[in-house]
Order: structure tokens, then C-alpha cells, then sequence
């Protein structure tokens, strides 16, 4: 067996083991309604925890993620407000300021080597203070376009709801699945969490893919902000605070290596899943606080690290006496 | 007098920064200068400033000495919560001021000692081992309040954040002689040159009898402590304990001070006088926004903006085609 899937496959047991625990306590969690409503309620977190999964995977971290998403909200819902613009239109004209906004970022960490925590940081700030200065009041969004969305959904059996932004995300997870491990691009990200030094004698494009990485995660922080404004309904400045935290939460409790190099996008998915799961109890259960929540993350987040930590550990001892052998 | 010199040439790009940024502010506001002296304590808004910018210039105390280890706190804001619930909990609890005081910053020692061991035994990379605190500081903190803003009335608490000491607010005096205990301790004994030499090559350092892991267990519990204290002033300061919003992305502004410090994020050399004035630039920007009347939602745009020229003065980049242009003139 491959070392560097355990991980992955210790995310998918603790999931499974996690959701049968639920399940002995409240035999109602395994229906497609539970599933449906774990989709829609954690669509925004998991499309940006996707970019996330890209950015961390080449070894950089994007702070500006939950700026971004109430950066769209608030542009989307002025937008409609103040404009007679039909919501497409508009979707488009975020989804390229995001990409821009993203590729400026990653332009910036390459040419002035600058560490991606600092410049991202600097990036968290401007949109979350443009988000500001577009409006610092709640916006709501009424719309026939976001009406038609909201009621759209794919009656699962079992009368659970598939809606459009569940799917979306699963959409994305499929898109991301395949473009980080079956494209020269994915190679590419691999390649550069790996060492920057290594990919570049190796002909990896850096430049061209430290921007391009930036500008998805920004796409995708764009695409998380609109699927956010049709579970909100409206656009908030002060709205997803700190979601960045919890996207690279998912990112490592779903085995990918804080460091880059190695990780999967898929067990980004189950990460969110678990995160949605562990509220999803606690709103069962009823007596738990919300902040178990954290407490609960947190433990997580320590035993996958020092999973990882334990198996590189093994996985360079080996190396090491195969080399000296 | 070589050192003196050499201290001054260390933090002169910040003392032109600071100096610009309050002669842009003093352009813009004339009276922002003027001082007075009533009840006992200094007015004015450089004070205002100096005491605001504490929890900042508290925290980039222990992060520089982190950051001069080649590693990173991320945990400090969520310390700082914890701190600031178990004292404002002990002190409604009945516990007397010292020993309230004494739980609090054990807390931060504590919560320290956890990153440090993370860090220097289990081996874990500094910005992955405080992240975790980072994530489930907050619901500790949350379960010490019981999820409410938790509100005391003991004036001896409240002193730390609201009081006059010397004719200064208490804050400043307390972030002013915390740094220059620390300063004295690493620069007057070797430890500043060691904390260096584990940032500038851990294996290195070790192997030169440096105790490495020690050292990181120490610089973490210093940086947990410091968090201790800020999180001490600001619950003193409102006399009630947040624990969703003290210390919120405080980490963040305690990492650009260092960064403005001219420390380099890698590790190795460091200046806790320059860390400071850092911490004193982000603080007059951000009064200087208040002051100067622009409308607050700007705040965050303009923060952004002098960040990005700040970080594009002191690329490396930058620096690196600087070099090159004065080696290609002088070699012809």
C-alpha cells in the first residue's frame, strides 16, 4: 500500500466511524434529507476549500479567502440593487475581478519573493475593506433569478434536496479532482510544493504557475461568494470572518500536507464533510454548545498532523536505509 | 559607540516611516500634537496611540523573538482570549488580584509551553503546530465564558487596562518595561545570538551545543506569556472578557509589526526596538484614518495599501535589482 494514501484513507475511516457514531444516537442522520442539507450548507466552504487545496498543495497559503466571499456578496447584492443588470452578467463581471484579483497576488509573491502569507494578508485587507466602502449595511438580494434558484432542487429518494449550489459543489470537486491529477497544470502545483528550486531545474513554468494557482483559488473564493449570496439572500461586509481558517482546516484534516507536495482533492471534500458533520451533531444533540465545534476541529487537526508527521517520519527512514543499502 | 551607530543605522527605515506617517497625520490634523497634562496622566493622541497600539507592541515582543527562530505564532489572538476569560472568570470567581493574575498568565505559559512542544519535540512546522491552538483557542475560551461577554467590576483588574502610572496609561508602562526587560535579557546575556543561531540553522546550532529544543520551548512560552498579558489589558480595558472578538486577527497585526521591524520572516537576525516602532506604525495609521476624518470604511483599504508599498520597499526582490543596478555601474 501506498504510504502517502493513508492519510486520505484515515480521513474516509474517521468520516465513516464519525457519521456511524452519529447514526447509533440518532438513527434520522442517515437519510438523504441530512445529506442534502450537509451539501447546501457547506457548498461555499467546500468550492473554496478546492483553491485552497491548490494553494496549499503548492506550498503557498491564501489568507484572503473569506474576504473575497464578502467581497462578492456585498458586490453582487449592490450590483442588483443599484443597477438593473440581470444576476449573470454580474457573476461574470466578479468571477473576473476575483481571477484578476487572485492573479495579482500570485504575480506579486513570485516577482517581489515575497512569502504568500504576507502578501495574502495584504489581500485579506483590501477586499475586505473594499467590501467596506461598497456598503457597511447588510444588502439584501430580491431577485426572480435568485428565487428561481433557491427552488430549484433534484428531489434525491427519500425526499432529501439535492440543490443547485450542493451540486455546484460537487461539480467543482469533480473539476478540481481532475485538474490536479490529470493535467500538466496539477503536475505543475505538485511539482512546486514539492520545492521550488527542484521544479524549476525541472522546467516547471513557475512563474506562469504561481499565477495561475492564485488566480483559481480567486475564482473559486468568487464562485463561493455567489453560491454564498444564494444561501444568505443578501451581502454582508462582516459576513464569512475567518472562513479561511476553516477551508485550511478541511484542506488538512482531508490529508493534504500543510507543507505542499503531496494531498488529494478529494479528501478536501470528505474534510468538509466532517467539519459539517461534527455541526450537524451538535445541532442534534441540542445540549452541546457551538463551541465545541472548534474544540472538536482542533483535536482533529492535531491527530492528522501528527499522522502526517509520523508517517513522513517512517516514509524518510525507509527512504533513507534504501539509499543506504 | 560602533554599536550605537549601528542600532541606529538597524532602525532608521522605521523611524522615517513612523516620522512620515505622523508628519502626514500632523498635516492633516494640526492639533494632533498637543499634549496636556490633567488627573494625573499625560492626554493627547500620540498617547492615545502608544496605549491603543499595547496589545500590538506586547505581542510583537514575543513574536519577533518566535519569528527570529525561523518560526511563526499563529495562536497569540486566541491566547489572548483564553487569557483574558480565565482572568475576567477568576476575578467574578472571587479570587483575589494576584492570584487571578497569577491563572491568567500561567494560562498564557501554558498555552506557550503546548506550541513549544509541538514545535521543538514532536518536530511539527511552527505555522501548522499554532494553527491548531489558533482553531480551538477561541472555543476554549468560549467554554471559560460559558459563551457570554463575561463582565467584572474589581477596580484593581481594571487598573491594567484603564489606570495611570507614572503619568502614563498603565498599558504603555506595562508594554514599554516588558520590552525593555526583554531587550536587556537577549542582548545583554547571549541569548539574542543564540535565538539567532537556531533561526539562522537549527541543525547547525545544535551541533555547535546549542540546546535548540530548549530554547524553542522557551521563546514559545515567552510569546504565550505576551499574549497573556495583552489579553489581560484588553479585558481590563472593557472590564469584560470577549471571547469571539479579543484579540480577533491580532496575530495578524503583531506578524506585519515584525515584518515592518525589518525582521525577515526566515529567521536569524532581529530587532525588538525596530518590531516595536512597527507596532507603533500600524497603531498611527490607524488612529491617523480615525483622526484625519476619513470615513472608517476606507480604514482597511488605506491599511492595505501602505502594507503593499511598505512590503515593496522591503522586498528582497527589490533589493536584489538595487544591488545589481549599483554593481553594473561600478563595473565599468
Amino acid at each position: 500500500m501506498n504510504a502517502r494514501m493513508l492519510p486520505f484513507y484515515a480521513t474516509v475511516v474517521i468520516f465513516l466511524i464519525a457519521y456511524a457514531i452519529c447514526y447509533i444516537q440518532f438513527p434520522a442522520m442517515l437519510s438523504t434529507r441530512v445529506i442534502g442539507n450537509l451539501l447546501t450548507d457547506n457548498a461555499f466552504l467546500g468550492i473554496v476549500a478546492v483553491g485552497m487545496t491548490f494553494v496549499i498543495l503548492s506550498g503557498g497559503i491564501d489568507l484572503s479567502v473569506g474576504s473575497v466571499i464578502a467581497f462578492s456578496g456585498v458586490f453582487i447584492a449592490v450590483m442588483l440593487r443599484d443597477t438593473s443588470m440581470h444576476p449573470l452578467p454580474v457573476f461574470a463581471l466578479l468571477l473576473s475581478i476575483t481571477t484578476l484579483f487572485g492573479a495579482a497576488m500570485g504575480l506579486t509573491i513570485h516577482a517581489l519573493q515575497m512569502p504568500p502569507f504576507i502578501v495574502t494578508l495584504a489581500g485579506m485587507f483590501l477586499a475586505r475593506g473594499m467590501a467596506y466602502v461598497l456598503s457597511v449595511d447588510s444588502v439584501p438580494i430580491v431577485h426572480p433569478f435568485y428565487e428561481w434558484v433557491q427552488s430549484t432542487y433534484w428531489l434525491m429518494p427519500g425526499k432529501g434536496r439535492l440543490t443547485l449550489i450542493g451540486g455546484m459543489m460537487l461539480l467543482v470537486f469533480l473539476a478540481g479532482i481532475l485538474l490536479a491529477h490529470r493535467t500538466r497544470f496539477g503536475t505543475n502545483v505538485f511539482a512546486l510544493g514539492g520545492g521550488v528550486q527542484t521544479a524549476r531545474l525541472m522546467g516547471v513554468p513557475v512563474a506562469r504557475t504561481t499565477v495561475l494557482i492564485y488566480a483559481l483559488s480567486g475564482l473559486l473564493a468568487g464562485l463561493s461568494g455567489i453560491v454564498f449570496s444564494f444561501y444568505t439572500s443578501a451581502g454582508y461586509s462582516l459576513a464569512t470572518v475567518g472562513v479561511e481558517l476553516d477551508a485550511i482546516a478541511a484542506v488538512v484534516i482531508g490529508g493534504t500536507l500543510l507543507t505542499g507536495g503531496s494531498g488529494f482533492v478529494a479528501g478536501t471534500l470528505i474534510g468538509v464533510l466532517i467539519m459539517g458533520l461534527i455541526q450537524t451533531y451538535i445541532t442534534f444533540d441540542g445540549t452541546l454548545s457551538s463551541w465545541w465545534t472548534k474544540i472538536v476541529i482542533g483535536a482533529l487537526l492535531l491527530g492528522f498532523i501528527v499522522l502526517q508527521k509520523g508517517l513522513v517520519g517512517l516514509t524518510g527512514r525507509s527512504a533513507g536505509t534504501a539509499g543506504g543499502r | 559607540m560602533n554599536g550605537t551607530m549601528r542600532f541606529l543605522r538597524r532602525v532608521a527605515p522605521q523611524i522615517a516611516t513612523l516620522a512620515v506617517v505622523l508628519l502626514l497625520i500632523g498635516f492633516v490634523f494640526p492639533g494632533f500634537f498637543d499634549l496636556s497634562f490633567a488627573n494625573g496622566r499625560l492626554y493627547g493622541s500620540p498617547i492615545d496611540i502608544l496605549n491603543r497600539g499595547a496589545p500590538v507592541a506586547l505581542l510583537a515582543i514575543g513574536m519577533t523573538l518566535v519569528i527570529a527562530t525561523g518560526g511563526i505564532d499563529l495562536s497569540v489572538g486566541a491566547v489572548m482570549a483564553i487569557c483574558g476569560a480565565i482572568a475576567a472568570s477568576a476575578i467574578t470567581a472571587g479570587y483575589g488580584l494576584p492570584a487571578t493574575l497569577l491563572m491568567a498568565l500561567g494560562a498564557g505559559l501554558a498555552c506557550g509551553l503546548w506550541n513549544g512542544v509541538l514545535v521543538a519535540v514532536v518536530g511539527i512546522q511552527p505555522i501548522v503546530a499554532t494553527l491548531i491552538l489558533m482553531v480551538a483557542g477561541r472555543g476554549i475560551a468560549q467554554l471559560v465564558t460559558e459563551g457570554t461577554i463575561l463582565t467584572f467590576t474589581n477596580d484593581g483588574l481594571a487598573f491594567l487596562g484603564s489606570g495611570n502610572l507614572l503619568g502614563l496609561p498603565t498599558p504603555v508602562v506595562i508594554w514599554l518595561s516588558m520590552g525593555a526587560l526583554v531587550t536587556l535579557l537577549v542582548r545583554r546575556t547571549a541569548l539574542g545570538m543564540l535565538i539567532e543561531a537556531v533561526g539562522v540553522n537549527r541543525r547547525a546550532s545544535m551541533l555547535a551545543g546549542v540546546n535548540a529544543r530548549l530554547l524553542l520551548v522557551t521563546v514559545y512560552m515567552v510569546s504565550g506569556l505576551c499574549a497573556a498579558m495583552a489579553g489581560i489589558i484588553v479585558a481590563a480595558d472593557i472590564r469584560g472578557a470577549d471571547a469571539n472578538n479579543a484579540g480577533l486577527f491580532l496575530e495578524l497585526d503583531a506578524i506585519l509589526a515584525v515584518v515592518i521591524g525589518g525582521n525577515s520572516l526566515l529567521g536569524g537576525g532581529f530587532s525588538l526596538v525596530a518590531s516595536l516602532i512597527g507596532a507603533i506604525i500600524i497603531q498611527s495609521v490607524n488612529t491617523g484614518i480615525l483622526v484625519a476624518g476619513f470615513p472608517p470604511e476606507f480604514n482597511l483599504v488605506i491599511k492595505a495599501v501602505i502594507v503593499l508599498v511598505i512590503l515593496v520597499v522591503q522586498s528582497p526582490a527589490i533589493h536584489g535589482a538595487g544591488v545589481l543596478f549599483s554593481f553594473a555601474r561600478r563595473s565599468p
